[in-house]
């Protein structure tokens, strides 16, 4: 257990930011609540300045740091990278959102960077405690900033739920590893992955421990049927809290799946196993998912009920137990973010003063109130729907074809029918943005960084639908780089 | 020809053009909107000719070949070749869109920008799916015309045009998606490849080759459509504007055809072969069924949509014949259909301009009144008819000797088309053209314009050119009929 100095630089990006929280936290008490605004350029400042650093490290040999707890590889840089600027985006789109609701305060700043820094510490754990404190730092800042509309009895109910049901999640998760631990008799993920592969472990108890790892992950995913939490949570919470809590966490999550199920129980005999267990919530993720997203008339419901069957084509990639296939899932979750990010940032930009734009007749005749924002909307929706020449094409495209791979064609026949029923409440949202004529007239006029942000995100959303040859390919190369198939 | 790509340069200039629509903005600058559409559509259409011009006709195998790597991590390359059947079908595209955009002038008065996009959008789309190579590249171009013709459907369309506008849409990418997963199994059977001349090579069982078959099917037989699968084709087609129904019925249609010649019949020779009955019958059945279906229609939209699955099954008849009379028909009839069911639409949009009915029950004597118009609208009815010296009868000629070659009767069941087409065409015609003049309505309206003429006249040229000489078209089509038929001809199991 001895401290070398060295530790220090993978985790550099970690610590950075849990200084600047400090910082922050202090300096936001001398800040008057009209000049909000300097509270808010510091966090981007630091969560960019964050994301730099752990950029700086992406393409480089995995190394482990604080005797075998932390990990730093491509993986994790990547994600990090990758958690920092969407919650960046997020935040930047959130601001004119805050402001008349109250929220516009240093608390909610630093319990997003607090989010920020749990993702950050699942994504680079090494050891299950480490991951299990991420979790839970994690976990708990978004209870907090579900609940900080205070007086809202519908956000108030939703962050109750989202705590009690995150709790049960988590219980299961610690009975989950304590199991793995009594058959192992370790706690860090490479042990484990060794006695596993020796045949040193109580092979009935790990799979009994399998059992609750899968259900923690499941909840993480928002994956049926452990799901129920993620329509009344990202209905209850402020739309700004939904984006923060609909996009980052689902890359944490897949870190915090490649941790547990391929780097500690990734052996031969337990991926047969879990791949069952993955096809089933998979296939109910679809099912639940698309169907049930039909019947909504919220949109962010909609959205919710779309995530979930989201997560059902990621975790298709992820049953799958080939390199191939964890690139794929990584390629979709990155996909996956880019529009949720756009789908519910158009919801913020369309909120006014006391007015939430989060019903799905709020959309009609956008394309006439301002033919851009339609069509930047257009895009993500044919883009979560998977038709070319849109990202979310070649997303679907990549996970199915892992699939396939390892011969459950059967599978993707299943993925690629619920995906036609998804197709329809997608095209819902453009008919009525479309074909239908505007209910409410006055303008939207959402500030200059909002504008560029979204427009960014729609083209992005359709150039790197175009030239998708990047993204996969640096996806692909770091599950390389980081992942060691036993 | 050095540093210029005929191929490219037909698919992404009218999508420059569209994007520079788009960039004229609101309706206040609908003239300019126009203009820069026409300028757009011509262009691409002139690019076009290079292709025709510089064809080897004695050539078997792609011609123009574009070959550059897009998603290296998937092997998945832009990969761009044309061989005769895909160039016809190109000009065919370029010609029809610079009539639709000539048709839209006046009619289209709201987001006129938006409109010319998509139609020039579509058209660079579908030069994509004519000239794809690579399996993915081709199903990207070929799920992506969705999008525009939703678009189209859904806000220029006629009343019920939200219901018209999802059902296509569902309806054809529930085909579709099959096809992906299709797409995807052939890619691993071939270790990684998404060629479609590697797929052409590959070895496949025969119980793959008849999944693959259906998988493949259910894309292109919506798509065509193919009875029973055509139900959303008369809706789409009375409900979208006239342009729309242009498109759809000229080139849209033609994707799924197109689909069973550059993908079903060379990469699954066997299954296509062994399975060839189901789809002939099929096509007989879209051919006399749909053909007494078009006899009963009262409304014109209605009756020249069912006139085009008929029309199509004969192009699906001469296709799976594997004749080579029966394909170059196919193809033949493919094109001339292209010209006549759009030129039909064109009537019918003319005269809906001016009464806002598509009911034959509303019209009668429309000839005291538009003289000019009704000589052209008569010759694209003889043509739809199959008349000798129009388009229509060298395809259908060909198809009924390709089957006479191949059972007598496919052919005497095809050749009823004679009969019920030129029964529901011509009935139509008469009830809504001669006769005394019905109604006030009709007694107050007014010939064509100079616009209509020129578009009417663009196609009544193409339509009697063909008709009367049709020997270009066949020498472009003979060796790349030829290679397709003796490729088939050997087994892949």
């Amino acid at each position: 257990m001895e401290f070398s100095i060295t530790d220090l630089m993978p985790a550099a990006a970690d610590i950075f930011l849990l200084c600047a929280v400090s910082v922050i936290l202090i300096i936001d008490l001398f800040v008057s609540d009209q000049r909000k605004i300097v509270t808010y350029g510091l966090t981007q400042a630091a969560l960019l300045i964050t994301a730099i650093i752990a950029a700086r490290s992406i393409g480089t040999e995995p190394v482990s740091a604080f005797s075998g707890m932390f990990v730093g590889d491509a993986l994790g840089y990547f994600l990090k990278t990758g958690v920092c600027l969407t919650v960046m985006v997020g935040l930047a789109y959130s601001r004119a959102y805050l402001a008349p609701r109250g929220m516009y305060r240093g608390e909610y700043f630093v319990l997003a960077m607090l989010a920020v820094l749990g993702m950050m510490v699942m994504i680079s754990a090494n050891h299950f405690l480490v991951l299990y404190l991420g979790v839970e730092l994690l976990g708990l800042s978004l209870y907090s900033m579900v609940a900080l509309a205070r007086d809202s009895a519908r956000s108030t109910e939703g962050a109750m739920k989202y705590f009690v049901l995150g709790a049960l999640a988590s219980g299961m998760l610690l009975y989950g590893m304590s199991m793995i631990y009594g058959a192992t008799g370790s706690l860090g993920i490479p042990e484990i992955a060794d006695a596993v592969q020796q045949g040193n472990a109580n092979s009935t108890i790990l799979k009994f421990g399998l059992v609750f790892v899968v259900a923690g992950i499941g909840f993480k995913f928002g994956a049926a049927p452990f799901h129920m939490w993620v329509p009344d949570v990202y209905h209850g919470a402020p739309t700004a809290v939904t984006l923060l809590i609909g996009t980052a966490p689902k890359l944490a999550a897949f870190a915090f799946a490649m941790r547990l199920l391929v780097e500690a129980l990734g052996a031969e005999q337990l991926v047969v196993e879990w791949r069952q267990m993955l096809v089933l919530l998979s296939v109910a993720s679809l099912v639940i998912g698309n169907v049930a997203a039909i019947a909504q008339t919220n949109l962010k419901r909609m959205l919710a009920y779309s995530t979930i069957s989201h997560m059902g084509f990621l975790l298709l990639g992820v049953l799958s137990g080939t390199l191939e296939g964890y690139g794929a899932a990584m390629f979709y979750v990155c996909v996956y973010v880019l529009m949720g990010l756009g789908a519910f940032g158009m919801i913020l930009l369309m909120s006014r003063d006391g007015f939430e734009a989060e019903e799905l007749d709020d959309l009609k005749g956008l394309n006439q109130r301002n033919p851009w924002y339609a069509f930047v909307m257009l895009l993500i929706m044919f883009s979560m729907a998977g038709v070319p020449p849109t990202i979310g094409f070649w997303a679907k495209l990549y996970v199915l074809q892992a699939v396939v791979s390892i011969g459950y064609v059967w599978l993707a026949v299943v993925a690629a029918a619920f995906s036609l029923i998804g197709a329809f409440y997608y095209l819902r949202v453009v008919k009525l943005m479309y074909f239908d004529e505007p209910q409410r007239d006055e303008r939207i006029e959402p500030g200059f960084d909002c504008r560029v942000l979204m427009s960014a995100n729609g083209l992005a959303v359709l150039a790197l639908g175009m030239m998708p040859g990047l993204l996969l390919a640096v996806c692909v190369s770091a599950i390389h780089l980081s992942v060691r198939l036993p | 020809m050095f540093g210029f790509s005929p191929l490219s340069t037909v698919i992404w200039l009218p999508m420059l053009a569209a994007v520079a629509v788009l960039l004229t903005g609101s309706d206040k600058n609908a003239a300019l909107a126009r203009w820069i559409a026409l300028a757009g559509s011509v262009a691409g259409f002139l690019v076009a000719l290079p292709l025709w011009t510089g064809f080897d006709r004695f050539m078997a195998g792609m011609q123009f070949v574009e070959l550059a790597p897009w998603v290296e991590t998937l092997n998945i390359n832009y990969y761009l070749g044309i061989d005769g059947i895909s160039l016809l079908l190109i000009l065919l595209n370029c010609f029809t869109t610079v009539l639709v955009v000539i048709a839209g002038w006046q009619v289209i008065q709201v987001r006129v920008s938006q409109y010319m996009a998509a139609f020039l959008l579509l058209s660079g789309m579908m030069n994509g799916v004519f000239s794809a190579l690579d399996a993915a590249l081709f199903y990207v171009f070929f799920e992506a015309t969705l999008i525009p013709m939703f678009v189209i459907i859904g806000i220029w369309g006629g009343s019920n045009r939200v219901y018209a506008a999802i059902k296509f849409f569902l309806y054809t990418l529930a085909g579709s998606l099959l096809t992906l997963v299709a797409i995807i199994y052939l890619y691993n059977a071939s270790g990684g490849s998404f060629s479609l001349l590697d797929w052409y090579a590959l070895p496949i069982p025969f119980a793959a080759q008849a999944l693959v078959f259906v998988a493949f099917f259910a894309a292109f037989a919506v798509k065509v459509p193919m009875w029973p699968v055509h139900t959303w084709l008369p809706d789409a087609h009375v409900e979208a504007p006239t342009g729309g129904s242009v498109v759809l019925a000229a080139i849209m249609l033609k994707l799924g055809a197109y689909g069973f010649i550059r993908l079903s019949l060379p990469i699954v020779p066997d299954a296509s072969q062994y399975l060839a009955p189901v789809v002939i019958g099929l096509s007989l059945a879209a051919v006399v069924y749909i053909g007494l279906v078009a006899l009963v229609q009262t409304d014109m939209k209605k009756l020249i949509a069912y006139s085009s699955i008929s029309h199509m099954g004969f192009v699906t008849l001469g296709i799976f014949i594997f004749d080579a009379h029966g394909l170059q028909g196919a193809v033949i009839q493919m094109v001339s259909h292209g010209f006549v069911s759009g030129a039909l639409f064109l009537c019918v949009g003319v005269l809906y301009d001016r009464m806002h009915s598509r009911s034959i029950s509303d019209y009668g004597g429309v000839a005291n009144r538009m003289p000019v118009f009704a000589a052209f609208f008569m010759l694209f009815a003889m043509a739809n008819a199959g008349l000798p010296g129009t388009s229509g009868f060298v395809g259908e000629f060909l198809v009924i000797i390709g089957a006479m070659n191949v059972n007598f009767w496919y052919a005497l069941a095809a050749a009823t088309t004679l009969i019920f087409g030129a029964a529901y065409t011509l009935w139509m015609y008469k009830r809504v053209v001669f006769g005394a003049v019905a109604n006030d309505r009709v007694a107050a309206l007014k010939d064509i314009g100079k616009r209509e003429i020129l578009v009417l006249g663009l196609v009544a040229i193409a339509v009697l050119l063909i008709g009367v000489y049709p020997l270009p078209l066949t020498e472009v089509l003979n060796v790349s009929v030829g290679s397709l038929l003796e490729h088939v001809a050997v087994s892949k199991l």
